[in-house]
């Protein structure tokens, strides 16, 4: 069983953090097919948060195909997530730390490299190219 | 569906000035309803116009379709709790439960004495005797123990220190999530709000500045920020509800039901916070506004 948390700060809406945080722990493994969801009850008694904000997000969730209810006794996991994309990772994110070092070398601070890549994935995603 | 609150051209006046003006709303079924707003918004006479204990002076108002305290069916489908949980101080604890016993034909007193075995409290307690969060969850039992299909609370965690308030909205979801109510809750604070409300009204200077489901408000309002611009230029659909300028930047909360794609400005998720405080400043501008070219005239 997971648990839900969250982060009233982050200006995303508590529905959404709900979703994320199912697609989260089904990516990393935490959870697995037949896997229950904690109760909408649970959810509300642990986080003080509307009901209809857990019933939304399963509804999503189910939508998507990743999870199913059974009248009665909860919502349980339909789907292990076995990402095809996970052996990219490796290289990928050793390309990133060359690329980080060579930022460094240039001087760029912590605050300008996050900039730069927010900035350029933006833009790139803007033309269609990411 | 009928609407749970569903007001016209309602109005409120004591002598010259309107405690509420112009409010025309309709709230659907099943959502839990955060009217926020600053002290002497209007929040409560909006609030008391629902529950019947103010008469409007102008335009009409209806509670899940019908008159506010029209009959005593009527008084029995809407839970009210005031400012502060009113209680009696010199009853006790089980008195309150025989006393809602008595006077609410659909009384629920399982549930009612669940309740406050659940929260700890002494049957045999006086009310006085109780702390601020004890009051309110006594308040709070009393009023869904007569099972209203809909709840009105009246700031109902303004006095109440954080971990009080945390139960007592904790509380009030789960009775949300078992008795398929509707709540409208007013708070002058946001935070509070955040966690718990799917629907907002946003009250200031008597009048209604925005209305809507938080999910759909938060999707449409969007911080843009850019090289200094005037407003004016905006395309049609982009409605600028604050705007302030630097000699070379622009940062403006824009209300648009498309996405903004213009890619000269640096486009924001807002906060439900940041929403309720730009429509609150754009109000109390507006109201400035109007004072000054009414000295003017005179």
């Amino acid at each position: 069983m997971i648990e839900f948390h969250l982060d009233t700060r982050s200006g995303v809406s508590p529905y959404l953090q709900v979703v994320h945080q199912v697609r989260q722990a089904l990516r990393l493994g935490f959870l697995r097919e037949g896997d229950q969801l904690p109760t909408v009850k649970d959810v509300v008694a642990r986080l003080a948060i509307n009901p209809n904000t857990v019933l939304k997000a399963y509804k999503e969730l189910e939508h998507a195909g990743l999870v199913a209810a059974r009248p009665g006794i909860g919502t349980f996991v339909t789907k292990t997530f076995s990402d095809p994309s996970l052996a990219a990772h490796g290289p990928l994110r050793q390309d990133l730390r060359r690329w980080l070092a060579k930022a460094r070398r240039a001087g760029l601070d912590d605050e300008s490299i996050e900039a730069l890549f927010r900035d350029s994935f933006r833009s790139a995603s803007s033309e269609g190219v990411a | 569906m009928t609407a749970v609150l569903e007001a016209s051209g309602l109005g409120k006046r004591y002598g010259r000035r309107w405690a509420l003006a112009e409010c025309t709303l309709a709230i659907p079924p099943g959502h839990v309803v955060g009217l926020v707003g600053p002290n002497g918004a209007g929040k409560t006479t909006l609030l008391q116009l629902a529950v019947g204990l103010l008469v409007p002076t102008s335009g009409t108002i209806e509670v899940l379709g019908a008159r506010p305290a029209e009959s005593s069916a009527q008084l029995g489908r809407v839970g009210y709790v005031a400012q502060e949980a009113p209680t009696y101080a010199g009853l006790s604890v089980a008195d309150h439960l025989h006393f809602g016993a008595w006077l609410n034909p659909g009384w629920d007193n399982h549930m009612a004495e669940h309740r406050i075995e659940q929260l700890g409290l002494d049957p045999n307690q006086r009310a006085r005797k109780l702390s601020g969060g004890q009051r309110a969850q006594l308040a709070l039992t009393l009023a869904i123990a007569k099972r209203p299909e809909l709840l009105i609370l009246d700031e109902p965690v303004a006095s109440l220190d954080p971990l009080a308030r945390r139960e007592f909205l904790r509380d009030l979801m789960q009775a949300v999530a078992e008795h398929d109510l509707s709540v409208v809750l007013s708070s002058h604070l946001v935070a509070d709000l955040e966690r718990v409300c799917d629907y907002l009204i946003v009250l200031c200077a008597s009048r209604v500045q925005v209305t809507g489901e938080v999910e759909e408000l938060l999707a449409t309002h969007h911080r843009l920020t850019g090289a200094r611009r005037d407003p004016s230029t905006l395309p049609a659909g982009q409605e600028v509800v604050e705007a302030s300028h630097t000699d070379v930047q622009s940062t403006l909360l824009v209300r648009s039901d498309t996405p903004i794609l213009d890619p000269s400005w640096d486009v924001e998720q807002v906060s439900m916070e940041d929403l309720v405080l730009a429509y609150m400043s754009q109000a109390n501008n507006a109201e400035r506004g109007r004072q000054s070219s009414l000295s003017a005239l005179r």
